[in-house]
């Protein structure tokens, strides 16, 4: 029996029939809080999740900075992001961000992945990928707002950051949250992650002298269980890129809402329209791009978006 | 990197593309996860050797302390009962675990003869009888019993010693005990540096 | 550390200076940032760079490398100025109410009394104390007279130096009866002479030295002395350094600096306060306190010299006398020096010390001079150092100029290097350069020996906190490793024996050392560590304490040595680390009832447990802490002793009344605003001088740039550059977080975070010179030259230093030539200490890594 047994399932992807144990227990959500403004930049996260992961190594070059490498990869789930912030003021910040799987409560790769079981999300809100049941046709990549999963073209499966859903199934912290030395990265329900994030924002807004303090829990695709306290939340853009209001694209959000619902049909339906590609098309190999037409969402309604 | 040190996978990545692509497949999905790997190993606790914060770490060698086993370091984890770090590590105590298990680790004592362009290898027997005979044809030599004005010295300053940063306590009151005998004066360590 | 990582968390305000501790200490820095959440606690950086402690700090200041003195006399006269000081602590518990004797002379020519341009070392006898008594508001009264001591000072000023050829003049001590003036008038009083000393390091004189523009030097300096702010005692602040201090030639003098700082504070004793050194090796702190350096003994006790005939001249030229106001008490703890060394003694030659023989005293080699890590080197270049031990210690790669030690190494006979991976230090014959007609004149014999990893080996690491814990070995070492105590026990069991069988010069302490270990050439660390604590040898017993010991017991603390051989202690200051009740510093105990991070029941801390060094002067003059709310130690009025949440560092039943002083290490009893005698080679005051490379004159006094008594070094390969040369950026050295020294080049993951060495490059003068990032640059010293890729960035700017445009460089010292990343290519498979420089401070003899002078060029 699996140490990940006390997870329950929520959600996964492409499955036609109810999920096993769904709503069967009761699990609180997970959440895992990063304090950008306590961030040294140290990596500890990035080598607690190679190792704890038994990830193999890679080649990396300089490239004129702290970072890592450019990127996250399929070997490589957890960067920190390095920017040097100077404003026209004279004011200079180093910015430093942990950049991760946001583990999304309306996952984008969950809602693109044709494949059955290769995605799913647990009740406590974890986002896991499963690769025996992933085809690799990558359409998750297209799917995330962050630009996560990765794609090994040696197994032809895509990759991403589990929230140690090993550890955590078995009772323990995911191995980055343990490492951080500062204690910028903070793990536990969403609920005392919200609070203890919004309370280091105030203390930022009001002694440390950071007007746009805030949190980053962006409610366009749900919220999510990864959340940021940042300096300025204003402008997650000078996080490396961080995006002020994430979107799933439209193609996997009318997926999502509008075929799934008809039934196991339209989803057979959708399945051959990617079988299709996957035969014509084969997998990708080099740099993942859309594997389908992207429909430029429409500007964003003035309300949320469901 | 070498890919193939290190097992990836926990589990087999054969999977039955066309089956699930079509939902059929019953197979329970909770079962696929890995196991928690460091749920049967061995623990000990040790002193992370690099800066002097001293955390503290929980060493986690696979073998359960059976006769025929040698142990191997798979997992290397911050211990949360320390006070200092609380469990946490940076990314040097992150990757101890390499520190321990690593292929260049020097594993035979070898000597490096005058001109020689490469080691030879040479027993630790004949290694310390050199040693130990280099040590007092240079000490013999070059002892100074009294200085310039008659005043006793006892000293030898032609053999230095200098010891490393991760030389425990009890090494070092070994180092001061038999280089003090000896008379050495040139005793150093990264403590000055 | 005089307090300790956790108890950083109990501060109101930091200085992180001369240290990047996020860089070096992430795990501790975690108590900072615990700090900044919890108590809303400020925290100033400077630095060279922007650092990654900078990244989370509350104000920065970017400083020139080696300007620190400046700063922080900057910041002393800023708190003299706005009465930002500790007016009670500062009388009562600092030397700053002494009056010191005429003739001492401030250094307004940039040298101070006694200097001897010949010899380069300064007569100190001018830099003491007055004798006389209370001398409280008579100042106004007493005109200037023309003393005995002022004639003193006026002797030959080089007679101390060379007195040492004839009859040596009794050395110059403390008088018994200080003069003092509790009003602090006195123009000769400490507190005076400190005034008019830093009355001269001004805001425009701090921007001149340092670089730091005038407005936000002062931000810096009302913001620190915020905690002081009216006289106000409750708040505290911390200072925190690290190796970017003492890597100078007038290192020693900036930790001065900011003890002097804190003293006038009154941050000094106090949770959340102090003057703390993060220690970057996880048991150099071990090594000090062990005497792993030249000039020490275990416990700090003093080397003996030639002219120590016996034991008995010897202890009393090192125990210090009271020396205080006599209305003061002073429990000066050193006059305890005799039982600590003959207590060391017998732990090091057993039943071969004995009271006739003046416990073996003159088995001990004697000093009379610099034997440290430079000059071993520099002694070696120069032949007189023919073979070299090197367990653990990369010295060509450590450097200063890495070039040089390789050379030396080519010189000397015999190498025996123990490492647990290839280092550049036992293949110097391989370093790049090196060709094959080389290799046949390199006659060094070098053997390689291979050591036991830290999972492999038990044993006690101490902590930059003082903490002693042990550590238990995971697994036995790999292949044919051995562990490192095995391989010197065999060594010198194999010596032993060939002096047993052959005879040779002096062999009488080789043959009687005690090894009484239950394997010779395997001695257990515990038993090892049993005899460093120390036991009875006879039935003891301590009347004030009840406490008896039959012979063989182990010793419940130092308290219980003796100087007559009844006892023995290889260390004194571990004496309480393994006693009757087992080892102390194995303990886990996870209780912290006070809440301040004391932890009393891990490990065990020297000395006697305590966490918190000095911390009687956390409380007021009747004995009642500054602050309640963070309660260290008090005084309890009905049981009549010092009581609290710490091990209290004080004499025990000491009333407040007696007005016993604090600092009890010191004969005076109180921490010293102001040196006296020979504790400092190159003044009682710190003074700024510029490093021995600088791109400046000293502002203060051109014609005394650098410290006098620095001396360069004389052989071919020392050469030092000046900015008439074109060495005109200022280059520092550092580490990176991601790796440490030189072992994690040989770890993939650490490869991985950062595969190769690069320079730091401020975008503006990449930009003049048409650098991009990533490209080749060449920087060259005097020395040498270093190529690697420069990375550009924003975060050092161009400075105005005395008026002139400043750049300055960095670079990490982590790649040699053997690693992983070096074996593809991929790098220069440069040391960064080729370029470095060999001189040192003169007090603590370490080298000047930081703030030296290059050019910078595109490849």
């Amino acid at each position: 029996m699996s140490d990940r047994g006390t997870l329950r399932i929520q959600q996964i992807s492409a499955h036609p029939g109810p999920v096993a144990g769904e709503g069967a227990q009761r699990q609180d959500k997970v959440c895992k809080l990063i304090d950008t403004t306590t961030c040294i930049g140290c990596k500890a996260c990035e080598v607690a999740c190679v190792e704890w992961n038994d990830m193999p190594f890679q080649t990396t070059y300089f490239d004129n900075t702290y970072q890592t490498m450019p990127d996250t990869d399929w070997n490589y789930w957890n960067l920190i992001k390095f920017n040097e912030d100077e404003h026209d003021n004279g004011s200079f910040a180093w910015l430093m961000r942990k950049h991760q799987c946001m583990h999304c409560e309306d996952p984008g790769c969950l809602r693109a992945c044709p494949a059955d079981g290769a995605i799913v999300q647990y009740s406590n809100g974890i986002v896991d990928f499963q690769q025996e049941n992933c085809i690799g046709c990558q359409f998750c990549v297209s799917g995330c707002p962050f630009n996560i999963p990765k794609f090994n073209p040696n197994t032809k499966k895509v990759y991403k950051c589990t929230l140690c859903s090993d550890r955590v199934g078995a009772g323990l912290e995911p191995a980055c949250i343990k490492a951080c030395p500062t204690g910028c990265l903070h793990f536990g329900t969403k609920d005392d992650m919200k609070f203890l994030a919004e309370n280091r924002a105030s203390q930022l807004r009001e002694v440390s002298g950071f007007q746009n303090a805030g949190v980053y829990d962006p409610d366009t695709i749900g919220g999510t269980h990864v959340i940021y306290v940042l300096h300025d939340a204003t402008k997650p853009e000078r996080y490396g890129n961080l995006p002020a209001k994430p979107r799933i694209p439209l193609s996997f959000t009318v997926w999502k809402d509008i075929f799934k619902p008809i039934g196991l049909f339209g989803a057979m339906l959708g399945f051959v329209g990617v079988v299709m590609h996957y035969v014509f098309e084969g997998p990708r190999r080099e740099q993942p791009t859309p594997p389908v037409v992207r429909i430029d969402p429409p500007p964003p309604p003035a309300g949320k978006e469901n | 990197m070498d890919v193939s040190r290190r097992a990836f996978f926990k589990t087999g990545i054969a999977g039955a593309v066309g089956i699930t692509v079509f939902g059929f497949d019953a197979r329970p999905l909770l079962a696929q996860a890995g196991s928690l790997k460091i749920s049967r190993s061995t623990e000990t606790r040790s002193t992370c050797p690099y800066c002097a914060v001293s955390c503290g770490v929980i060493i986690h060698t696979i073998g359960d302390k059976a006769k025929n086993v040698t142990p191997q370091v798979i997992h290397v984890e911050g211990d949360p009962d320390h006070p200092i770090n609380r469990g946490t590590l940076c990314p040097k105590g992150s990757s101890l675990q390499q520190d321990i298990q690593n292929e260049r680790r020097i594993l035979k004592p070898q000597v490096r003869r005058p001109g020689s362009d490469h080691w030879d290898d040479i027993s630790w027997d004949q290694a310390i009888d050199e040693i130990a005979r280099w040590t007092k044809k240079t000490r013999d030599a070059t002892f100074i019993e009294t200085d310039a004005k008659g005043q006793t010295v006892n000293r030898l300053e032609s053999i230095a010693f200098t010891g490393g940063c991760t030389d425990t306590n009890e090494f070092n009151y070994l180092v001061v005990k038999t280089m003090r005998s000896m008379g050495v004066v040139r005793l150093e360590n990264q403590a000055r540096v | 550390m005089t307090n300790g990582w956790i108890d950083i968390k109990n501060t109101d305000m930091m200085l992180i200076m001369g240290g990047n501790p996020a860089e070096n200490h992430p795990c501790g820095f975690k108590w900072p940032v615990e700090a900044k959440r919890n108590r809303n606690a400020k925290m100033i950086v400077v630095d060279p760079r922007f650092t990654r402690t900078a990244a989370v700090a509350d104000l920065f200041c970017q400083i020139r490398a080696g300007a620190d003195i400046a700063f922080l006399g900057g910041m002393i006269n800023y708190a003299l100025e706005n009465n930002r000081i500790a007016k009670d602590y500062l009388v009562n518990y600092t030397n700053a109410a002494f009056i010191i004797k005429e003739g001492f002379k401030l250094p307004e020519d940039g040298l101070f009394s006694g200097f001897d341009a010949a010899t380069k070392i300064y007569d100190k006898s001018s830099w003491n104390y007055q004798e006389g008594g209370n001398e409280t508001g008579k100042a106004v009264l007493a005109a200037p007279t023309e003393g005995h001591e002022a004639k003193a000072a006026l002797m030959p000023v080089s007679t101390a130096a060379k007195g040492a050829a004839s009859t040596p003049p009794p050395p110059p001590s403390l008088p018994p009866n200080i003069a003092y003036d509790l009003s602090l008038q006195h123009p000769r009083c400490v507190y005076q002479l400190l005034k008019q000393q830093y009355s001269r390091y001004t805001p425009e004189m701090v921007e001149r030295i340092t670089g730091i523009p005038k407005d936000q030097f002062l931000k810096a300096a009302d913001l620190f002395t915020s905690v002081r702010k009216n006289g106000d005692m409750k708040k505290v602040a911390t200072i925190i350094y690290a190796v970017g201090w003492t890597q100078h030639s007038f290192g020693t003098q900036i930790i001065r600096t900011a003890a002097m700082l804190q003293l006038l504070m009154g941050n000094v004793g106090r949770a959340g306060g102090g003057v703390n050194a993060l220690r970057g090796h996880s048991n150099i702190q071990g090594a000090t306190d062990m005497a792993g350096i030249f000039d020490i003994l275990p416990g700090y006790l003093k080397v003996p010299n030639p002219t120590d005939k016996d034991l008995k001249t010897y202890l009393d030229r090192i125990t210090p006398k009271p020396a205080k106001p006599n209305e003061w008490e002073s429990f000066n703890y050193w006059s305890n020096t005799p039982k600590f060394m003959v207590s060391f003694l017998k732990a090091m030659y057993g039943n071969a010390a004995t009271k006739d023989n003046d416990f073996a005293f003159q088995y001990l080699p004697k000093v009379d001079r610099n034997y440290s890590w430079v000059n071993i080197w520099n002694d070696m270049y120069e032949g007189t150092v023919k073979g070299m031990f090197a367990f653990g210690m990369n010295g060509v790669m450590i450097g200063p100029d890495s070039q040089k030690n390789i050379d030396a190494l080519k010189k000397a006979d015999f190498l025996v290097v123990c490492e647990i991976y290839p280092d550049e230090t036992s293949a110097f014959w391989q370093a790049p350069g090196i060709t094959p007609d080389d290799l046949k004149q390199i006659n060094t014999t070098v053997y390689r020996l291979p050591g036991a990893g830290f999972a492999e080996k038990d044993g006690t690491f101490v902590n930059s906190a003082r903490w002693l814990q042990w550590k238990n070995a995971a697994l036995p070492p790999p292949g044919d490793c051995r562990l490192d105590q095995d391989i010197l026990a065999q060594i010198f069991l194999k010596i032993r024996e060939l002096y047993q069988k052959e005879g040779g010069k002096f062999p009488d302490p080789i043959l009687k050392a005690s090894w009484a270990y239950t394997l010779p050439a395997h001695p257990s660390l515990s038993e090892i560590a049993k005899e460093i604590n120390g036991k009875a040898l006879a039935d003891i017993s301590d009347e004030k304490t009840a406490i008896s010991l039959k012979a063989g017991q182990q010793l419940p603390g130092f308290a219980m040595l003796h100087d007559d051989g009844t006892t023995s202690s290889g260390n004194w200051l571990y004496c309480g680390s393994w006693t009757e009740a087992g080892p102390m510093m194995q303990r886990r105990g996870t209780e912290d009832p006070s809440g301040l991070g004391i932890y009393p029941n891990w490990g065990w801390s020297w000395p006697a447990n305590r966490r918190v060094l000095y911390n009687r002067a956390s409380c007021d003059l009747a004995g009642k802490p500054w602050d309640p709310t963070r309660s260290q130690v008090w005084w309890n009025e009905t049981a009549q002793k010092w009581v609290g949440n710490d091990v209290p560092d004080f004499k025990p039943d000491s009333k407040p009344e007696e007005h016993m002083g604090p600092f009890i290490m010191n004969p005076e009893g109180v921490g010293r605003i102001f040196v006296p005698l020979g504790a400092m080679a190159d003044g009682p005051f710190p003074e700024f001088y510029e490093p021995i490379e600088s791109p400046i004159e000293n502002p203060l006094h051109p014609s005394q740039s650098t410290n006098p008594v620095v001396k360069k070094y004389k052989t071919k390969m020392d050469k030092y550059g000046t900015p008439k040369e074109g060495y005109n950026i200022v280059c520092t050295t550092y580490r990176l977080t991601e790796h440490y020294h030189y072992w994690t080049k040989n770890n993939p993951m650490n490869v991985e975070l950062v595969p190769e060495p690069f320079v730091e490059i401020p975008a503006e003068l990449a930009d003049q010179m048409g650098i991009r990032g990533g490209e080749k640059v060449k920087v060259t010293s005097a020395r040498s030259d270093y190529i690697a890729k420069a990375m550009v960035t924003k975060r050092i700017k161009p400075m105005m230093v005395d008026g002139k445009k400043l750049y300055q460089i960095g670079m990490p010292i982590h790649w040699g030539f053997l690693g992983i990343s070096e074996g593809e290519g991929r790098t220069a498979k440069m040391p960064a200490n080729l370029l470095t420089p060999t001189v040192v401070d003169p007090n603590a003899y370490t080298p000047e890594f930081k703030g030296f002078l290059v050019k910078l060029e595109k490849v």
